[in-house]
This record gives structure tokens, C-alpha cells and sequence, in this order.
């Protein structure tokens, strides 16, 4: 099967009610997607990453903007001609036909020979692990099992390009784990460009090839999953990523100091200013000497990590996470010292929230 | 105890629906089936001269006035029935894809549901007029000579035709309403899931729309049936108490509602009992036809 790369030029998405304001959904998006690759779509409830995706399936029209598929632009195609799968937020099964008829509905449409057509969807039927379960109604199935139907129906006809708008919404913890997985193995064997949509953000982080963050329309970074992760572009991509989340304090840079109250968390090179500082729980190590001292209020140790939940010295009414090796002992109501790894320190501008 | 007391709550609660079904419809109905037996009942005394078991009905039988009647209410059921189910169904779909004056069109389209079948039926009847009718006038326009649709002797097919246009026009304003709410409550992503998979317009209609539709088209299914089986204000409107084009005697075109009123109009000794028998035998077939529906509807509707 052919490979595609989409990419997206300047697409903007505003819809316009009668006697309201005008809504911007997606603004002025330019992405890249390579050619056989699987892309998480990221972002807060609200932001576009459906009315992005419906973009491309061509079932919304973008305000301005084009889409190309491969060398083809496609922007003016209607859906049915544009050679996508699509997976629905809630299935979309039809109701009324079993999973044998939802999953050869497309090839029916498509007129393929009758014999052909039912080898194919046994297949991909198969392929999701749902082959045994072909004469039953959507009704008749678990959250889970609907939405291999509604995979396999998307895979059926053999796209170029598979969307998949939050498909794993609907499913409990462990049937999301697998079917994640199943998706990014299927995906791998078809090799089809694939956008999934999530606001998951560790859905996304462990699914995708890149992940292209967004916030109210607008592109906020685009990259591997981890160096997104390393690297956040601004306050929004550090704080939307990560579990536990990243601690953020209000700090300044001085005489090539970063300091945080009286803490010293590092250097910098950048004029002196006032900042806002992230550092990742796990960006925090214990240190015998130097770093500074803190008070911990509360210790979790949840499998391989111990969490210290420590009082920030800022603000008595807060606290803060570090995440040390689960080997250190440390006592609930005692004091450490902590130092700050130097790559997983993050300095941003207090009113725009960019990277210094 | 508390499942008790909630059933008699329930049993007050309906009492007064059960009076009212108890006085207008139950005693009516064992009545209708004690008079079919009954032989020479005089309905101004009450009296009769004994009892038979097939008497009436058989009378019934023979009689040619019936089997017109039959005729023509079996035309009625398995004509207009049919026709006014699809053509609605065309209109409703229809209607809930145009975006712009969708109100007014319901509007219009609503219209007759709200006005009087009898009047309805005399406009009808001028509208189908031979000599200044604007049915005519339109034939007219394709040199198509006038028509004597409903006037004095006119032929029964013609009289017939007529019968038809104005019954399943009559009957399109309800049975669109029905069906356009029906439509409007389909999850919309169904067709967007339809476009994704490349269904042309026509399939979507076959393989999404009416097959979820197929609760609302079997039961304005059903309804329209019975109601045609029923069918009388609509003969009355068009032709008037005679049941006749351009008045007269002849009944050409009574249906069997209309040949019961017209035994109970009767005063000579068991006029009653053949109007009853009349009823029951209409009961039946309505029966016959509903269980048949109902049959059908089980297979092929998907609730
Ligand atoms: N048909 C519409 N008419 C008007 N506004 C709309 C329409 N569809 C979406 N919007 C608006 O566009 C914005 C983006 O919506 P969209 O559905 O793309 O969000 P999303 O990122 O998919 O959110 P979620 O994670 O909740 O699904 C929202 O503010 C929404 O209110
Ligand atoms: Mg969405």
C-alpha cells in the first residue's frame, strides 16, 4: 500500500452563527505529517483538534487555507472521494447492521465484488480481534469492542490516511492500555499516516511517532514525544505535559543566578529579569552538601518512585513534588537538601510564557 | 403491601378514562356483536322477532351495494396508502435537507392538518370541477381536453383518480410532520460516517435513513391503514351525501363506513343488525391487516 504525507497550509477554521460572534477553532495551522507515520493531535478540551481533523476528512470546510495530500491538493474534495478512514469520537456504528454489514458498508459502496468484499472484512475483523463476533449488533458489544468495529471499518477500505478522533474515550483503564497498543501495532503493520486525537497527554506521549500540541487553534509545538517532553516552547507545552504535573515558581535571574526565594536552582545566561521557573519533579536530586534545604511535609512511594510532597518555602500555603530514586530514605516532617538537575530547569517569560 | 396500594392509586388514576372507554367504546362494540345475531332488531322499539347465526351477515354478503363498498375501500387502503407513505417520506427527507425557508415549507405543508376534510373536500371537488376546475385548466395548458372528473356521470375510475389525489393529499401533512421529527432525531454522524464511507445519496436513503426511520414508517403504516380502512369524510367531502358524482342515488362511491351509516339511516326491521355486521366484518379485515403489519414489522424494523 502507498504511504501519503499530508501536510496542511495556513488552515483556518472559523465558524460563524447567525446573531453571534465568530467562534476561531483552528487558526493559521501548518503541519507536516510524514508519510506512514502515526501523529497525536494534543490539546486541551475545546482547542480544535476535532474541527482539525474533520478538516482533513473533508467533512468541514476550512475558513481559509489548503490541504494536500501526498502532491494532491484535496482541500476542495468531498469525503467520499478523499480516501480516508475515519474513526468517530462514539463509534458511529450503524445501528441497525451487524458488524459483518458496518464493516463492508464502505466496500459495498465501493462496489466490490460481494465475494471479496466479505474476505476483507473478516480480515480486518480479525486483524482487531473482533472475527468472532461478526453476526451481533453494535448494541450487542462492549465500549471496547465497538471501537475495533469502528476501526475495522475504517481500515477496511484501505485508506491513505487514518483519523481517529479520541477513540479510546470511552474505555476503561486496562482496555485503553491495549487497545492503544493494538492501534499503534496495526498501525505499524498497514503503515498508514495516522492522526490520533487526544487530550490525553500520556495517551499521546506513549502512541505517537510526534505530537503536535495545540491551544485554542493554534499550533503550540510539534515534535518526538520526548524532546517536546525536554524541550517544552513555552509554559502551556511544559504544564499540558507531564504526570505528575511540572512545578512552576516564581524565581529571577540575577549576576547569572537563578534563585527562587533564597534558593539557588542553578545558572543562566540570560539578563536579569524576572522569570517563572519549571523544573520536572523528577528534575529534582538529593544532595548532601550544597543545593538548599527544604521542609518535606509528606512521603508517597507508589512502586519504583518516591514522591516528596515538600512545602514550598514561597507560599507556606502550597507544595510541590520531587520525584527521588526510591532507594533514599527520607521521613515525612523532616528536611532535605535538593539540588536541580541543570538540563531540566526551564526559565519562561512571565507575561508571554515563551522559553528564555 | 406498597406494590398493592400503588396499584389501586393506579386503578383511580384511570378510572375516568375507563368510564369513557366503557360507555363509547366497549358496550358499542359487544353491542355491534350481539346485533349480528339478532333477526328483524327495530332500533325505534328495541324489539325482535328471534335470533340467527349467519343471517345478517350473509345478507350482507349478497348484497351488491357491499361488495361496491368493498371495492372501493380496498382501493382506498391499498393505494393511497402506499402512495402517501412515500410521497411523505420524499417531502420529509426533502425538507429536512433544504437549510433556507424550511419553516415556511413546513408551514405549508402542515397547513391542511389543521383544516376540515370536508371543506378540504368541497375545495377538491371545485378544484377538480370540468368546466372552470384548475385541475382541467392545467391539462388544458398541455391541449389536454376537459375532464369530467366528479361531475354527473362522470366514470367511477375518474371519480376514482380524483378520490385518490385529494385522500393522499389529505393525508401528507401528518404523516410529514412524523416523519420529519423521526429524521431530525437520527444522530447526525451517521451520515457524516456515510460520507466517510463513500455511500452515494442513494444508499444513504436505503441503508441509513429508512431503515432507522422504520419504527415511524411502520407505524404511520399501521395508523394509515386502519384510518383508510375507515375512510368516509373524504367520499362526503368530495361528492357529497349521496356518495355519488353530481349527487344522485347510485352510491358509486360508498365505502363500508359509509354503507354502515347508510343501514343505520335505514328504519325497516334489521337494517341494524346488517349495518353491524358491516362493522364486524370491517373489524376483521383491519384486524387481518394489522396482525399482517405487525408481522412484518418485527423482521424488518430495527428499534
Ligand atoms: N459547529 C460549530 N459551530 C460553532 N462552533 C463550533 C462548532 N464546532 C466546534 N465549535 C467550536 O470550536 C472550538 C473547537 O472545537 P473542537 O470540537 O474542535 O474542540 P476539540 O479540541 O475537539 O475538543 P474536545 O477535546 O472537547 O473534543 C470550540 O470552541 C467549539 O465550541
Ligand atoms: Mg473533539
Amino acid at each position: 500500500m502507498e504511504t501519503i504525507q499530508i501536510r496542511l497550509e495556513n488552515l483556518t477554521k472559523i465558524f460563524q452563527q447567525k446573531g453571534k460572534e465568530e467562534t476561531v477553532a483552528v487558526k493559521d495551522l501548518d503541519i507536516t505529517i510524514p508519510a506512514g507515520k502515526l501523529i497525536g493531535l494534543l490539546g486541551p478540551s475545546g482547542c480544535g483538534k476535532s474541527t482539525t481533523l474533520y478538516m482533513i476528512s473533508g467533512l468541514l470546510r476550512p475558513t481559509t487555507g489548503k490541504i494536500y495530500f501526498g502532491d494532491n491538493e484535496v482541500t476542495n474534495i468531498p469525503p467520499e472521494n478523499r480516501g480516508i478512514g475515519l474513526v468517530f469520537q462514539n463509534y458511529a456504528l450503524y445501528p441497525h447492521m451487524t458488524v459483518r454489514q458496518n464493516i463492508m458498508f464502505p466496500l459495498e459502496n465501493l462496489k466490490f465484488p460481494k465475494e471479496e468484499a466479505l474476505n476483507r472484512a473478516q480480515k480486518y475483523a480479525d486483524l482487531v480481534g473482533i472475527g468472532h463476533l461478526m453476526d451481533r449488533k453494535p448494541k450487542q458489544l462492549s465500549g471496547g469492542q465497538q471501537q475495533r468495529v469502528a476501526i475495522a471499518r475504517a481500515l477496511v477500505k484501505e485508506p491513505r490516511v487514518l483519523l481517529l478522533d479520541e477513540p479510546l474515550s470511552n474505555l476503561d483503564a486496562r482496555l485503553r492500555l491495549q487497545t492503544r497498543e493494538e492501534i499503534k501495532r496495526i498501525q505499524r503493520e498497514t503503515g498508514i499516516t495516522t492522526i490520533f486525537v487526544t487530550h490525553d497527554q500520556e495517551e499521546a506521549m506513549s502512541i505517537s511517532d510526534e505530537i503536535v500540541v495545540m491551544k485554542d487553534g493554534v499550533q503550540q509545538q510539534k515534535g518526538e514525544p520526548q524532546k517536546v517532553y525536554d524541550k517544552p516552547n513555552n509554559m502551556f507545552v511544559a504544564k499540558f505535559l507531564g504526570n505528575p504535573p511540572i512545578n512552576l515558581f516564581e524565581g529571577r535571574v540575577s549576576d547569572g543566578e537563578v534563585l527562587v526565594g533564597e534558593m539557588k536552582f542553578g545558572t543562566s545566561k540570560g539578563k536579569a529579569q524576572e522569570v517563572m521557573v519549571g523544573v520536572r519533579p523528577e528534575g529534582f536530586k538529593r544532595v548532601k552538601q550544597g543545593g538548599f534545604e527544604v521542609h518535606v511535609e509528606f512521603v508517597e512511594t507508589i512502586g519504583r518512585d518516591t514522591t516528596l510532597i515538600i512545602r514550598n518555602p514561597l507560599d507556606e500555603t502550597k507544595t510541590f513534588r520531587a520525584i527521588i530514586d526510591a532507594d533514599e530514605r527520607v521521613e515525612a516532617d523532616s528536611k532535605v537538601r535538593l539540588s536541580v538537575k541543570p538540563n531540566k530547569m526551564f526559565l519562561f517569560d512571565k507575561e508571554s510564557g515563551e522559553l528564555v | 403491601m406498597l406494590e398493592q396500594k400503588h396499584n389501586i392509586k393506579a386503578w383511580i388514576y384511570l378510572l375516568p378514562a375507563l368510564v369513557l372507554l366503557v360507555v363509547f367504546t366497549f358496550y358499542p362494540i359487544v353491542n355491534a356483536f350481539i346485533l349480528v345475531f339478532m333477526e328483524g332488531y327495530r332500533y325505534i322499539d328495541g324489539t325482535w322477532t328471534g335470533w340467527t347465526l349467519t343471517g345478517n351477515i350473509r345478507y350482507v354478503l349478497n348484497s351488491q351495494l357491499f361488495w361496491d363498498a368493498m371495492r372501493n375501500t380496498l382501493v382506498i387502503v391499498f393505494v393511497s396508502v402506499p402512495i402517501s407513505v412515500i410521497i411523505s417520506l420524499f417531502i420529509a427527507v426533502w425538507l429536512n435537507s433544504i437549510k433556507r425557508l424550511q419553516g415556511t415549507f413546513q408551514t405549508i405543508f402542515f397547513l391542511p392538518y389543521v383544516t376540515n376534510s370536508i371543506a378540504i373536500g368541497m375545495a377538491f371537488a371545485v378544484i377538480f370541477n370540468r368546466d372552470f376546475g384548475l385541475f382541467n385548466l392545467i391539462l388544458g395548458l398541455f391541449s389536454i381536453d376537459p375532464i369530467n372528473w366528479v361531475g354527473t356521470g362522470a366514470s367511477w375510475g375518474r371519480a376514482m383518480t380524483a378520490l385518490m389525489v385529494f385522500i393522499v393529499w389529505n393525508g401528507l401533512a401528518f404523516k410529514i410532520i412524523v416523519f420529519l421529527s423521526g429524521l431530525q432525531s437520527i444522530d447526525k454522524q451517521y451520515y457524516d460516517a456515510a460520507r466517510i464511507d463513500s455511500a452515494s445519496k442513494r444508499r444513504v436513503f436505503l441503508k441509513i435513513t429508512v431503515p432507522l426511520l422504520s419504527p415511524m414508517i411502520a407505524f404511520i403504516t399501521i395508523t394509515s391503514f386502519i384510518g383508510a380502512f375507515k375512510e368516509y369524510t373524504a367520499v362526503v367531502g368530495m361528492f357529497g351525501e349521496n356518495l355519488n358524482p353530481g349527487g344522485g342515488g347510485r352510491n358509486m362511491m360508498i365505502t363500508i363506513v359509509g354503507l354502515v351509516y347508510e343501514s343505520l339511516g335505514q328504519v325497516y326491521p334489521g337494517a341494524t343488525s346488517e349495518a353491524a355486521a358491516a362493522a364486524i366484518i370491517l373489524f376483521f379485515m383491519t384486524l387481518l391487516l394489522t396482525l399482517f403489519n405487525m408481522y412484518i414489522s418485527k423482521k424488518r424494523v430495527h428499534y
